[in-house]
């Protein structure tokens, strides 16, 4: 296969998916067979172009062009292969999770469920492989559209109002300020394509790029910077592998990608850097990392402690992102993985809680750790990963992010990253300590209650030792984020 | 033949209408015979174009009388393509309205219906085809006379007090229109567009010239619902019969709009213009009417008179854009009243298809129908996201030169606003799709079928124009610049003045 065609089939075959499930909806398990082909599929292929791309081709492929100058097209470049490396494996990774969770939990509407997440991953891969602002902004506003019937699949009037939230919230900052960024940048540097070294620098007035970076940095809802963050707990209603996937790491990421993409592509790290263009809004996002986690901290309901836990850790690829310096976009670019594999191993792990023992919140999963060990092992694992200790994956990305800020002299950001550190550990850790060393409320430890269905299990395994390989073996990482990154 | 083209689309459903009307009761032949000439018009109207783009302007002298004073056919750009949208959207909803029309309307009034419309087609084509100001006003009348007949149509009482509301407001607009026009030839001697363009440059100084510019623009103004003049528009949409609203909604006010830019930028001079407050008041009218017409859209129950109120806001937006003064902005104005049309004609036919399951279009009444009638609903969330602007779709064309002419002008008020209308139209069509899909379905819905075949196919073509335009632009964009050209609109800017 060419890799034109890699690419687009990359796209469109979640889409073919979408209808193969749709129509078998009568038949589970053929539907479900559907989405785990379809899923592995989507991941060998993620994976071909990868190695294609690491031997050093480039391809780009143009579907349309409804505006002169302005067409919806795709292009493979490092940060963007990064991506939809991650979001492609863990697509199938969460598809085995999500059969073991929907039907232990007789979910309703299971074929919505499955169509709707293959259509927000086509819309993923789309965005990863964007190679203009355009392009991703339209394929950021169908993932928004797409993944509403996700949040909302309860159908209680919770979930409406959490969706209101959802996408109020979302489509309010794209359209509000995202697209007037984007169409700043059009009237300014006419043209939307990203390109190395960005196309804004010597155009723009540096005190309207600051401007420009603002309209960016807050329209970028997805980033869920505060005080934009409100409808990343709201998605939390939705059933748990849409939070793992889309609300760890499809969604959420395309936010900090998206900025990622627009400070290395359209205004360049050289302009950033040599203006100070993003000196007074990196404080923005060190704020969210501190109060983000101290919310955590107040939070019983486990998911909700996870979302604040990610709104965040999304805000340290943020502050790389503005960082700019070739340290921080690395450490941001590797954070989107390293995070990714963390986090996704909690949100299952707190849906196999759910599934085992119905309890959702965290003070009530004192003593759980012998009934359930596989489950708390892979949380504990995910947990130091989060934190930034050795050997997980975490460490690298942190490591790469303190360096950033040493490397431009801001060492109060350095603290705060220690800080943040020291509250994640005080957030997440407590929980399974407690469930293995605590005793249970009742007294006596559980018997009645095992573990979560196996394919849970699987894919809390795979995900949790992908952590632990990352930390020993993170060069695939290492090399795509220093392409991005404009190194050697 | 060919140069008998663009007197053909007048004469030929003008011919039909009242043949239709004595066409026997019972049988389809009616709705047949409309369909038809419908089609006639819809091709003549392309090849119109496709010839007006190739060989340039078509003058044709009514009667070989010779302009100015026999009355002149004149075609170029900007009307060829308006005529298109009117015979195209015509010949969409024909199809559309056999089945609506049998549901909403009484069966012996019915060839009496079709007769109506071809009237109102003849109008409409007429005034795109003119290039003589009296002209225009006898067509305004035909398509008016024949809207009050056609809203008065409805089901409810409601439509008889709409349609003489409109009758009121109408006739008001088409008064002033008159006695502007009167004024003009009192100074100028002539009817002829072409004619009054050489004379007017002498005589700007005239405060009867003044006088009747003034009248002429209110008198379009309430003809297109322009802000704050709309008040006839959301009760005539909401109260007629579908296919009618759909009709209307999609041609009525472009037509208006297309007048009024030729009484802009052919007739009177870009000095005189200038002098006056005009673009000023465009541009305050078209923020006030993206921003209020579309609260009011949000708090209304009726999703017609929903749609109705956000037709008035995307008025707003071409106002907007002929405000700037610039030929971005006329050029932005020309691609959204194009696209508007298919929009807002999918939205107000996919309610009419809802109206011919449960016989009703309220908020109340359509809770959960989204399940039960899927292609209905799939066609509501992607005009719907048309009308937001999401990109994709056709909708986002129209915002983004819109946008970009009000960047040029670096009228930063408007761009907010702009986007804020977007916001808000969010709110109002999220309220629909929320209705329709995440409510419960209520017991009396749980027997509702999709809609049949013959409403649907003529929605999804709408649909899938708005996707299509949405990703190919070179018709849309490239006829409105060219038309913008056409009309020879100087770049004056708002700032320069």
């Amino acid at each position: 296969m060419n890799p034109e065609t890699l690419i687009l089939a990359i796209i469109l075959l979640p889409l073919f998916g979408m209808f193969g499930i749709i129509s078998s909806r009568n038949h589970p398990n053929i539907r479900e067979a559907v989405t785990l082909i379809t899923a592995a599929l989507v991941a060998i292929l993620v994976v071909r172009l990868a190695i294609q791309f690491m031997n050093g081709n480039s391809f780009a492929v143009t579907i349309a062009e409804p505006i002169p100058g302005l067409s919806i097209a795709f292009k493979v470049e490092a940060l963007g292969m990064l991506f939809a490396l991650v979001a492609g494996l863990l697509w199938l990774v969460t598809s085995i999770y999500s059969i073991g969770y929907m039907r232990s939990h007789k979910e309703k509407n299971q074929t919505r469920f499955y169509a709707a997440f293959a259509l927000a991953i086509s819309c993923t891969m789309a965005v990863a492989f964007s190679a203009n602002l355009f392009t991703l902004f339209l394929f950021y506003e169908l993932l928004t559209l797409s993944t509403y019937p996700l949040v909302t699949h309860a159908g209680t009037a919770e979930a409406r109002r959490s969706g209101r939230t959802y996408l109020g919230i979302l489509l309010g900052t794209s359209i509000g300020l995202f697209l007037l960024g984007i169409l700043v940048t059009w009237f300014v540097a006419g043209t939307l394509d990203f390109q190395q070294g960005g196309i804004l620098a010597g155009k723009l007035d540096p005190a309207w790029a600051g401007l420009l970076y603002a309209l960016f940095l807050f329209g970028i809802g997805k980033a869920a910077i505060m005080p934009f963050h409100r409808w990343l707990p709201a998605a939390m209603v939705a059933p748990t592998p849409v939070s793992a996937l889309l609300h760890a790491v499809a969604v959420v990421k395309v936010g900090v990608f998206t900025l990622l993409k627009v400070t290395i592509y359209i205004f360049g790290s050289d302009f950033i850097l040599s203006n100070d263009i993003t000196g007074g809004l990196i404080w923005v996002a060190a704020a969210t990392i501190l109060f983000a986690s101290m919310i955590a901290m107040t939070k019983d309901n486990l998911k909700a402690r996870l979302a604040y836990s990610t709104v965040s850790q999304l805000s340290y690829i943020t502050l790389g992102a503005m960082l700019a310096s070739k340290a921080g976009l690395m450490g941001a670019s590797m954070h989107i993985a390293m995070h990714a594999f963390a986090k996704i191993t909690l949100f299952f792990a707190a849906g196999a809680i759910f599934v085992a023992t119905h309890k959702k919140r965290v003070s009530e999963l004192d003593g759980l750790g012998r009934a359930m060990p596989v489950t708390f092992t892979a949380f504990f694992i995910a947990t130091l990963s989060i934190v930034g200790l050795p050997p997980l994956g975490g460490m690298w990305s942190k490591w790469y992010l303190g360096l950033g800020a040493v490397e431009t002299g801001q060492l109060l950001l350095v603290a705060v990253l220690m800080l943040s550190s020291l509250l994640n550990i005080a957030y997440l850790l407590p929980i399974p300590v407690r469930a293995f060393f605590s005793k249970p409320a009742s007294g006596s430890h559980y018997t009645e209650i095992a573990e979560a269905p196996k394919t849970m299990l699987l894919a809390m395994i795979i995900t949790s030792l992908t952590c632990v390989i990352l930390f020993f073996y993170p060069d695939p990482l290492h090399q795509l984020a220093t392409l991005a990154t404009g190194g050697s | 033949m060919g140069n008998h083209i663009s007197l053909l689309l007048v004469v030929i459903p003008l011919i039909a209408a009242p043949i239709v009307a004595v066409l026997p009761r019972g049988g389809r032949l009616p709705w047949l015979t409309t369909l038809i000439i419908t089609f006639i018009c819809a091709f003549l109207a392309s090849s119109q174009l496709w010839m007006v783009l190739n060989d340039g302007v078509i003058s044709y002298e009514l009667g070989g009388w010779a302009p100015p004073w026999g009355i002149e056919y004149r075609i170029d750009a900007v009307n060829a393509f308006v005529a298109l949208i009117v015979a195209a959207i015509a010949a969409i909803t024909l199809p559309y309205a056999l089945l609506s029309a049998e549901k909403e309307i009484p069966q012996h009034q019915i060839p009496l219906f079709y007769s109506a419309f071809l009237l109102c087609l003849t109008g409409l084509l007429g005034i795109t085809q003119t290039g003589d100001l009296f002209n225009v006003f006898v067509f305004l009348e035909i398509s008016s006379l024949s809207s009050y007949a056609l809203i008065s149509l409805g089901r409810n009482r409601q439509a008889l007090t709409s349609a003489y509301q409109y009758l009121i407001m109408g006739t008001i607009g088409a008064t002033f229109f008159l006695i502007g026009v009167g004024l003009i030839y009192s100074q100028t001697g002539t009817l002829n567009m072409q004619d009054l363009a050489k004379l007017l440059p002498q005589l700007s100084q005239l405060k009867t010239v003044h006088t009747g510019f003034a009248f002429i623009m209110i008198g379009i103004a309430l003809k297109l619902a322009m802000y704050p003049l709309h008040l006839w528009l959301p009760n005539a949409y909401t109260y007629a019969p579908s296919v009618v609203t759909v009709f209307l909604a999609a041609t009525a006010t472009k037509v208006a709009i297309y007048i009024m830019l030729r009484v802009l930028f052919t007739i009177f001079p870009d000095d005189f213009l200038l002098a006056t407050p005009t673009y000023d008041i465009f541009i305050l009218s078209g923020m006030a009417a993206i921003i209020f017409a579309s609260i009011y859209a949000i708090y209304q129950s009726n999703i017609k008179k929903l749609l109705a109120y956000s037709s008035v806001a995307q008025i707003g937006y071409i106002a907007l854009g002929i405000g700037f003064a610039s030929s971005k902005g006329v050029t932005a104005a020309l691609i959204h009243l194009f696209n508007h049309a298919l929009m807002k004609a999918a939205l107000f036919m996919a309610v009419g298809a809802i109206i011919y399951r449960i016989g009703s279009c309220n908020m109340k009444n359509i809770d959960g129908l989204g399940k039960q009638m899927p292609w209905t609903f799939g066609a509501i969330v992607i005009a719907g996201l048309s009308l937001i602007g999401v990109p994709g779709t056709a909708g986002f064309i129209s915002k983004w030169y819109l946008v970009t002419a009000a960047l040029e002008q670096q009228a930063w008020i408007s761009v907010v606003v702009i986007l804020f209308g977007s916001l808000l139209a969010v709110i109002y069509i999220g309220k629909i799709i929320e209705a329709l899909y995440f409510k419960p379905v209520t017991d009396s819905n749980q027997s509702a079928q999709e809609a049949p075949l013959l409403l649907l196919v003529p929605l999804w073509v709408l649909v899938c124009a708005n996707i299509y335009f949405g990703l190919d632009t070179s018709l849309t964009v490239g006829v409105a610049e060219k038309a913008a050209d056409v009309l020879g609109v100087v770049d004056i800017g708002i700032m320069n003045k």
